[in-house]
């Protein structure tokens, strides 16, 4: 989305430039947000009216601002962002400009270019040669860079909330607590997540070991194997619980399904090495070894498996990454063409994932702790729904209407 | 000007005559005829020196062929004069004999920044309580709001949409009791809607009779001086109480012009 600020002045109103020049806007698929409006009192005052436009591209914008300029359209010159170079490796310079995960646009050479990606806590750093800018962290920046500084030429675009009432998110745009009824909610994300489904959307699902733990595992395999994942991220702990339970029944030495448990811990330190022994999960199905489980279902149904590790993790289960900074860039690069994101029972992955999503990724988060809920989504106004309740009835809830033919539309 | 008397300023059209094509009328390989052109001029020069007008004459000057076509000089309110800035070059030359002309009488010129296109009365005429603007092909909208900052008026602009129809005076013909006659289709459509809420009674002029340069009029008290060739809108100004006087202009309209682009007002109007 590109964007120019003009401005009107004269008889605008008496003559209908103001509004020839609005539907001139619209007709030719852009955008406008009058910023400042003056009309005349008298019959002879002249009114003003400051309008930022905005399009879809460059050049459509270009062509729209050449037809508003014969309407006596004057575009309002704006200021270049400013720029500093990167003191060191890993070194920002003081005042860069740190970044939302809204659209954002920086002005180079009068010309705007989108920030890619759109990535929180981040600094911009500008390629002249190649007319980009890169959010880019820490690791990423190196002596000598373009980093921007200071707020000037750059152009934050927030999601704006949708003119049709028909979009689930937008209407709920809240966090359902834990003593409110789910029923209907849960029924309208299973129903996006099957138009996401149809129309080739990404869903990734973000998971805990809760999942496993409370029994949930049943439920997520189902959804697996009726194609509702596209991707599934979660860390050392979560693949732990979830072999042991295949392997042994237990998670952590609990099962779901005995009130008392055999074995204790040692059988999750046994699945661990069984895995470890056959050369990682994937090795593990193949060799017959993994028979069950959701990892084992996740390699049936082909759904990528990003597992990130983390301090206290045993292991790890190889095909972890257990670097952080790498661990960053690989989630970043496997988020890549997510549409929607869900978010079950763990908080250290939700809130990884959550700092590093664009802001139109449609996001659903689950957990039994409320104030988990709420820092999970509080970066993606008004594409965010968030579940305070128990993971498996959740998880029971969303299957069976994704699965059950009845309630199709 | 005395007792009411409206002054005009004509240019003898000595050096008239089709050298460039700066409209879609205009044909060199056609060209006019001098000797026609000369007849249908002092036509029009006898016709409003009756109609109780003063009428002036600047001298022609070689090489400027439509220095006849005075209505594009500029514009004219009580004693400021707003000279034109051309758009096509082959005009630009007129300009300061027309200034230094209306200065050496006395009036105060007024003038536009340079960089704004502005062709005089052929896109500036009074209707009512508003001064309407053409714009597109010869004027730009910007010259308006200098205008109505200049004039202290309100000024509807109105775009142009039908190159034939290149000048405001072309298409649109004010009369003194806030009605006009104009060609409607020569505006685009906010244009039109601009026309309609501030002129209440129009009069349409058909497609055929518009070709004609029938909205290219003078209009001096209940006189209408017109091309010829607009049977039906004279019948109509005439059941207004209009006396008409149609003209033959073969000659000028071969250039794009009639009546009225061969007449600036000394002013058009005494005040705002």
């Amino acid at each position: 989305m590109s964007s120019e600020t003009i401005e009107l002045r004269g008889h605008i109103i008496d003559s209908l430039i103001l509004p020839k020049v609005l539907d001139q806007i619209l007709t030719s698929g852009g955008n406008f947000k009058i910023t400042e409006i003056n009309i005349g009192r008298k019959r002879a005052d002249q009114s003003f009216a400051r309008i930022e436009v905005s399009a879809e591209t460059g050049e459509a914008l270009d062509g729209l601002i050449l037809r508003l300029r014969q309407q006596g359209a004057e575009v309002v010159e704006r200021a270049n962002a400013q720029v500093a170079s990167a003191p060191a490796d890993g070194v920002f310079p003081s005042d860069f400009y740190v970044t939302t995960n809204q659209q954002t646009f920086v002005r180079l050479d009068g010309k705007e270019i989108e920030v890619s990606p759109a990535m929180i806590n981040s600094a911009i750093a500008l390629d002249r040669k190649k007319g980009t800018a890169r959010a880019v962290k820490f690791f990423d920046v190196n002596k000598g860079d373009e980093i921007v500084i200071g707020h000037q030429g750059v152009r934050v675009v927030p999601v704006q909330r949708a003119t049709t009432h028909t979009d689930l998110f937008q209407f709920i745009n809240t966090t359902v607590d834990a003593d409110e009824p789910k029923s209907a909610i849960i029924r309208g994300i299973g129903d996006e997540l099957r138009r996401a489904r149809e129309a080739n959307g990404k869903i990734a699902i973000v998971a805990g070991p809760a999942i496993v733990r409370t029994g949930a595992g049943q439920h997520l395999i189902r959804l697996i194997e009726a194609g509702y994942v596209d991707r599934l991220f979660a860390g050392n702990l979560f693949a732990a619980y979830d072999v042991e339970r295949a392997l042994f029944g237990t998670s952590l030495g609990a099962n779901p399904e005995l009130a008392v448990a055999r074995g204790g811990h040692e059988n999750h330190l046994r699945a661990i090495n069984m895995i470890r022994e056959a050369g990682g999960i994937s090795s593990a199905v193949h060799q017959k070894i993994l028979t069950g489980g959701i990892l084992h279902a996740c390699v049936r149904h082909e759904v990528d498996i990003v597992l990130t590790g983390g301090i206290r993790d045993e292991g790890p289960i190889p095909g972890v990454t257990t670097d952080v900074i790498e661990a960053q860039k690989v989630m970043r690069t496997k988020l890549a063409g997510v549409t929607h994101i869900i978010l079950l029972a763990t908080l250290q992955h939700s809130l990884a994932i959550a700092s590093m999503l664009a802001p139109d990724v449609k996001t659903v988060c689950v957990d039994i702790d409320p104030p988990a809920v709420e820092r999970a989504i509080e970066h993606q106004p008004l594409q965010s729904i968030g579940l305070v309740t128990d993971v498996e009835p959740f998880l029971r809830e969303l299957v069976d209407c994704l699965t059950d033919s009845r309630v199709r539309d | 000007m005395s007792d009411g008397m409206r002054e005009l300023l004509l240019c003898p059209p000595d050096y008239y005559g089709i050298e460039y094509e700066i409209n879609p009328w205009m044909s060199v390989a056609r060209g006019a005829q001098a000797a026609v052109a000369q007849r249908q001029w002092k036509q029009l020069h006898a016709t409003l020196s009756e109609l109780h007008c003063e009428v002036h004459l600047i001298p022609p000057q070689p090489r400027l062929p439509d220095m006849v076509f005075t209505a594009n000089a500029g514009l004219t309110v009580g004693r400021k004069f707003i000279p034109s800035n051309f758009r096509h070059k082959e005009r630009a030359g007129e300009q300061l004999f027309f200034s230094n002309w209306m200065e050496e009488r006395g009036y105060e010129v007024h003038w536009l920044p340079d960089n704004l296109y502005f062709e005089g009365e052929g896109d500036a005429l009074f209707g009512g309580d508003a001064l309407f603007c053409g714009y597109k092909f010869r004027s730009d909208i910007q010259s308006h709001r200098a205008l109505a900052d200049m004039l202290g008026c309100l000024a509807i602009s109105v775009e142009l949409v039908d190159p034939r129809f290149y000048h405001l005076d072309t298409c649109f013909c004010p009369l003194p009791d806030g009605g006009a006659f104009w060609f409607p289709s020569a505006f685009d459509e906010y244009g039109q809607r601009a026309i309609r809420e501030h002129v209440t009674d129009l009069i349409d002029v058909l497609p055929e009779e518009s070709m004609h340069f029938s909205c290219n009029a003078v209009i001096i008290e209940r006189d209408i001086v017109l091309p010829e060739g607009a049977p039906k809108l004279v019948t109509q100004l005439q059941d207004r109480g209009y006396r008409c006087h149609e003209l033959p202009m073969s000659e000028f309209i071969k250039a794009g012009g009639a009546c009225k682009c061969l007449t600036m007002f000394m002013p058009q109007r005494e005040k705002c």
